[in-house]
């Protein structure tokens, strides 16, 4: 059993939902991850997205762009993302899934870094600009080092790819609450007849993203969805804290959310 | 073997390793959506009437293919014509490409459009499309481009259209993508983004290329009645890559003919300070698209510098990379002075003020001229008008 699928596991048992925290590696620098990881986890985190800054992140939002900006100002790339993640992994046990784009993979080469980030102690991936359908030898790789292809459904995805996307789908399927990119926003509607119709589609875990900030849209899942998260709001109030605060106000900030779980 | 507009892009929008479809999942759905619409208007005569109609009655097509006779005397070498997409309305060949999506947003039913644009050309052709047809515009534009090419600017909003100034990055047409894509991502339930060049995920490449093909079939049809046969070699400049694409296409399966792409080699390629994608060739992802890029050691892309804000795009369209990889087209680069010296010399001795953009593949023809040799014939695929270029070149010359 995977990381990722023995806390899905706990967690039905408990009757709880799993809280997934997103950071950006290397913000506010590449020393402070571990540290401000280890706090997201005392502040309930069950599963931390590490995201490995690209300079051009088409699907994030003004947030997620600027974290992105401040780690590649520190020299952040795939390389000493990885590094990052076996000093988190040396500190906790959540499990760790990177979050990126496909140019930098490819760069670092999709073999090189399927075996580096298993190695690492990173249990997943999310490719965020590549679909199932592209480069089948860059997933291959991904899955052959034991690492969860975390494969994402929005409100606009037609039925006709739901097949596609969860035959190659594992970890959990990340459910995106609304078109647009990261950041505050409300819900789509019919997000709750999407989640209920995967349900009778997949026995993967379901978390759902994108504009989850407060207890109430924490609790807004109950039921529904087998984790959320947070990304955005989380990386808004690390980078207003400043560097030395940052630890203390991300951990307070999830216990509000984490409560809610 | 297959004619090569048979053969590519394959089914999944691949070009051979390149194209494709690299986009977030929100995406994905509406793109299918897109190419079935854009599948079913291509094949419908109501459309293509339409659209013939209005590239006559609206752009002024046919454009001219007028030979320059005082640039073939002073260069000494082949027979060189101006494939004239400046003489388009709003003066160059983005309009081509503009009124065919324009056309297909309002088959969508979709009332709103937005667009990226570099040197504001693609900007001003989609506003002016936009006011046509009666559609709300909005233009993504980097703010370094916007104050480089303030006239665009003021033409867009004089048409009624909106314009964003991107801060972000280098603040060029690679950030103005960048923000159009998250701006369709969010709103692509009501919003056509008419990219304007053959970049992208698909179908974007093959849509935009087949729009602006028209260049080529005429260039064909003039050249056979001028000169009783098909042109020796003909030469445009590469941004994206979509003039490129609308001239050579017609000729891919005509071997006799030969094609030359020209980048912007900015400061000169060993400055590092260039937009020439070709000169060391590096594979990538950018823009939803799989095709050589401009990257560094961590596959962050890197920033790009033209003195032309079209062609100052650090990637370039997917099918000019199989282009490349096949040799069926070379690429060449040329300098900021070079471009600008050439500039000089066509407004000197032909009248004519093409645009920056267009000036690199006038300065690589004068090279390809004397190599052909007398009796040859070499186009120039002069896609726009350098109206927009007068404080920019007038700012370079004082210093040069």
């Amino acid at each position: 059993m995977t990381r990722i699928s023995r806390l899905f596991a706990t967690l039905k048992q408990n009757h709880q939902k799993g809280l997934i925290a997103y950071l950006t590696a290397g913000d506010p620098t590449p020393e402070r991850t571990p540290a401000l990881v280890e706090a997201l986890e005392r502040g309930g985190a069950d599963l931390i997205e590490l995201g490995v800054p690209f300079s051009d992140p088409i699907a994030d939002g003004p947030v997620i762009q600027k974290s992105s900006q401040v780690a590649l100002s520190h020299g952040a790339h795939v390389g000493s993302a990885l590094e990052m993640a076996r000093a988190i992994r040396a500190r906790v046990d959540l499990p760790i899934v990177a979050m990126t784009y496909a140019n930098p993979i490819l760069r670092f080469g999709a073999e090189r870094f399927a075996s580096e980030a298993a190695a690492s102690g990173v249990d997943g991936v999310i490719i965020t600009d590549t679909p199932p359908e592209e480069l089948p030898g860059m997933w291959a790789p991904l899955r052959a080092a034991g690492l969860a292809t975390i494969l994402l459904v929005t409100p606009l995805t037609r039925a006709d790819r739901f097949e596609r996307i969860l035959r190659d789908a594992s970890g959990y399927v990340y459910v995106v609450s609304r078109t647009g990119v990261t950041g505050a926003g409300e819900a789509a509607r019919g997000l709750d007849e999407l989640l209920l119709d995967l349900k009778t589609r997949t026995r993967l875990p379901v978390a759902v993203g994108f504009g989850i900030e407060t207890p109430k849209h924490v609790r807004a899942y109950r039921g529904k969805a087998d984790g959320v998260v947070v990304g955005s709001a989380l990386v808004r109030r690390v980078d207003e804290a400043g560097p030395a605060s940052a630890p203390a106000v991300a951990a307070a900030f999830l216990k509000s959310l984490s409560e809610a779980c | 073997m297959a004619k090569w507009s048979e053969q590519y892009p394959d089914a999944t929008g691949h070009f051979g390793s390149y194209g494709g479809r690299f986009v977030a999942e929100t995406l994905m759905s509406p793109l299918d959506e897109l190419a079935r619409v854009y599948d079913e208007a291509r094949q419908d005569p109501s459309f293509q009437a339409e659209l013939a109609e209005l590239l006559r009655n609206f752009v002024g097509r046919p454009t001219p293919l007028t030979f320059a006779g005082r640039l073939t005397e002073a260069w000494g070498g082949a027979r060189v014509y101006l494939k004239r997409e400046d003489l388009c309305h709003t003066g160059a060949h983005k309009i081509n490409n503009t009124l065919g999506q324009g056309l297909l947003t309002r088959r969508m039913g979709k009332p709103r459009v937005i667009a990226e644009t570099g040197a504001g050309q693609h900007g001003v052709a989609t506003a002016t499309v936009c006011a046509l047809l009666g559609l709300r515009c909005e233009v993504y534009m980097g703010e370094e481009d916007m104050r480089r090419q303030s006239p665009n600017v003021f033409r867009m909003r004089l048409m009624g259209a909106t314009v964003h100034g991107v801060s972000s990055g280098s603040r060029t047409l690679k950030d103005a993508i960048n923000e159009a894509m998250r701006d369709w991502s969010a709103n692509v339930g009501h919003t056509h983004y008419i990219l304007g060049s053959v970049l992208g995920p698909d179908p974007f490449p093959r849509m935009v290329r087949d729009f602006q093909a028209v260049i080529g079939r005429e260039l064909r049809a003039q050249a056979l009645e001028r000169t009783g046969k098909l042109p020796d070699c003909i030469v445009a400049c590469v941004g994206g890559g979509s003039n490129a694409i609308g001239a050579f296409f017609e000729f891919i399966d005509e071997p006799a003919v030969r094609m030359v792409g020209v980048e912007a080699g900015g400061f000169g390629i060993e400055t590092g300070k260039h937009a020439a994608r070709f000169t060391d060739p590096s594979v990538g992802v950018l823009h939803g698209t799989r095709t050589h890029v401009l990257q560094d050691e961590h596959g962050l892309i890197r920033e790009t510098h033209s003195v032309s804000a079209g062609l100052d795009y650090p990637a370039v369209g997917p099918e000019h990379s199989l282009l490349f990889e096949a040799g069926r087209v070379e690429y060449k680069a040329v300098s900021d002075e070079e471009a600008l010296s050439a500039f000089s010399e066509i407004c000197r001795i032909e009248g004519i003020i093409p645009a920056l953009e267009s000036a690199h593949a006038v300065a690589y023809a004068r090279t390809l001229a004397r190599e052909l040799g007398k009796d040859r014939t070499l186009v120039i695929n002069l896609s726009g008008r350098g109206d927009k270029d007068l404080d920019i070149v007038s700012g370079q010359l004082l210093k040069v």
